[in-house]
């Protein structure tokens, strides 16, 4: 079974010289940590930032200069700074090439939910929403199960949704799934040491397995 | 040049009354005016409907408003760290509308632009959908959007003339820019208050055709919500 971190390294190897990444709250952030040696990456903040750097020196912090997480970092050579509507503007108009996000629910058509609980969890959906309607490249990072045990990967979704059929990559803790423009959950990897009657078991949409499974890599 | 200066946060909010709608710039606690935000705060006006990305922390910026329930309405992306609000949205005292933050972006530029909606993908499909009017573009789904009707802006800028013109720093740009052009009436607090002259229009981010109040706060506390850091390099 994967960490977060794991979860981060697997995701981190989708991305591919000179993309332009936009990462989501909570394990999509981690991705940065582990982007592969050698390649040109520019990550988008959408507080109006391209070219995010690491956080800063401790002393060096700068209260004008945050993440989307509101976290204080740095910019890079070659950084450029915008209004928030040219932010989601480059969003929208799929200048950026790939979205990582986390969330609550995703069903096996591709809907996410990731906002809103009912009457328990109101916090907003921050640029989630037009991230997902726009984005041409979608990965989500999420836990495979909730921690009653239930499967996050369903039929339909029973949260308010974030967007609808947009997402088509999965990485779990468990395994990396592809939802197929037809609908289901197509596993393409597990974790070590993981079966595929697990992920089977932790999988309440359709679950798609084709010849033999192979484990997740991540060098 | 028309000279657009006042003497303070008070005197730029004089006619700041209640059950006005108010745009307020920052993102999350980056880039708020913290001048005016106080001073409506000392003002105690009621009623007022605010547009901000975020609603502050529940002792800084628009959660102090909050405390004194002078907000009737907010219309936010994300308000997640703010337990006062979060109770009074779940209790019903206060009305929300949560917008997709593009959206919410937006719709601030199409008022500056003076175009009366826009056509976002944001949304389709989920219950920010609900009563909206849906166009087909080339096989995809948008929603039509307004552009927000706001009595005033309020916004932060680093360093500002006379005229009114905004040069903003870093990050904390975000919201202040367009809402800066989405105000009836947009008074710009700055850092640093210079003569007309002083700055290189080219390097202008607005023109102070949008701002009709300027002034040189004081005492910014310029609140980090989250400090990280990574350790030094020997």
């Amino acid at each position: 079974m994967f960490s977060k971190e794991e979860i981060a390294q697997r995701i981190a190897k989708e991305i591919k010289d000179g993309y332009y990444v936009n990462l989501g709250i909570g394990i999509p952030t981690l991705v940065a940590n582990y982007i592969p040696k050698g390649i040109n990456v520019v990550l988008q903040s959408e507080n109006g930032l391209l070219g995010m750097g690491p956080f800063p020196f401790e002393g060096e912090e700068d209260a004008d200069l945050i993440n989307a997480g509101k976290q204080t970092i740095t910019t890079l050579p070659g950084s450029s700074i915008f209004d928030s509507a040219m932010s989601f503007g480059m969003i929208r108009a799929q200048k950026v090439d790939l979205t990582i996000l986390g969330a609550m629910e995703v069903s096996e058509n591709g809907d996410i939910a990731n906002w809103k609980i009912p009457g328990k969890m109101v916090k907003g959906m921050g640029g989630a929403m037009d991230l997902v309607a726009s984005a041409k490249n979608i990965i989500v990072a999420m836990q495979h199960v909730n921690k009653a045990g239930e499967s996050k990967l369903l039929p339909k979704c029973t949260l308010p949704l974030t967007g609808v059929k947009c997402i088509k990559k999965i990485v779990t803790e468990l395994a990396v799934l592809d939802i197929l423009p037809e609908g289901g959950f197509k596993l393409l990897e597990r974790a070590p040491g993981v079966s595929v009657d697990f992920i089977q078991q932790a999988t309440a949409g359709r679950l798609i397995v084709e010849g033999e499974i192979p484990e997740m890599r991540l060098d | 040049m028309i000279n657009k200066v006042v003497s303070g946060a008070e005197e730029a909010i004089k006619d700041i009354s209640d059950g006005v709608t108010i745009m307020l710039g920052g993102f999350g606690l980056c880039g708020i005016p913290e001048n005016c935000i106080n001073a409506l705060v000392n003002k105690q006006v009621k009623n007022l409907t605010c547009i901000s990305n975020n609603a502050g922390v529940d002792d800084f910026g628009i959660g102090l408003m909050l405390k004194q329930r002078q907000v009737k309405k907010m219309i936010s992306s994300y308000v997640g760290e703010n337990a006062e609000f979060e109770r009074q949205l779940l209790s019903g005292e206060l009305e929300v509308d949560l917008i997709p933050q593009g959206t919410l972006a937006t719709r601030c530029l199409a008022a500056g632009y003076g175009m009366p909606a826009i056509f976002t993908p944001a949304g389709v499909g989920t219950e920010v959908a609900e009563g909206k009017e849906v166009r087909n573009f080339d096989g995809k789904d948008y929603l039509m959007e307004y552009a927000f009707d706001a009595d005033f802006a309020i916004v932060k800028a680093w360093k500002g003339d006379t005229a009114g013109n905004l040069i903003f720093r870093s990050t904390s740009r975000n919201f202040n820019p367009v809402m800066a052009m989405a105000g009836k009436i947009t008074i710009a607090e700055v850092e640093e208050l210079v003569e007309a002259g002083e700055l290189d229009p080219d390097y202008i981010h607005t023109p102070g055709i949008y701002v009709h109040r300027i002034f040189q706060g004081k005492d910014y506390e310029k609140r980090i919500e989250q400090r990280t850091v990574r350790k030094s390099e020997v």
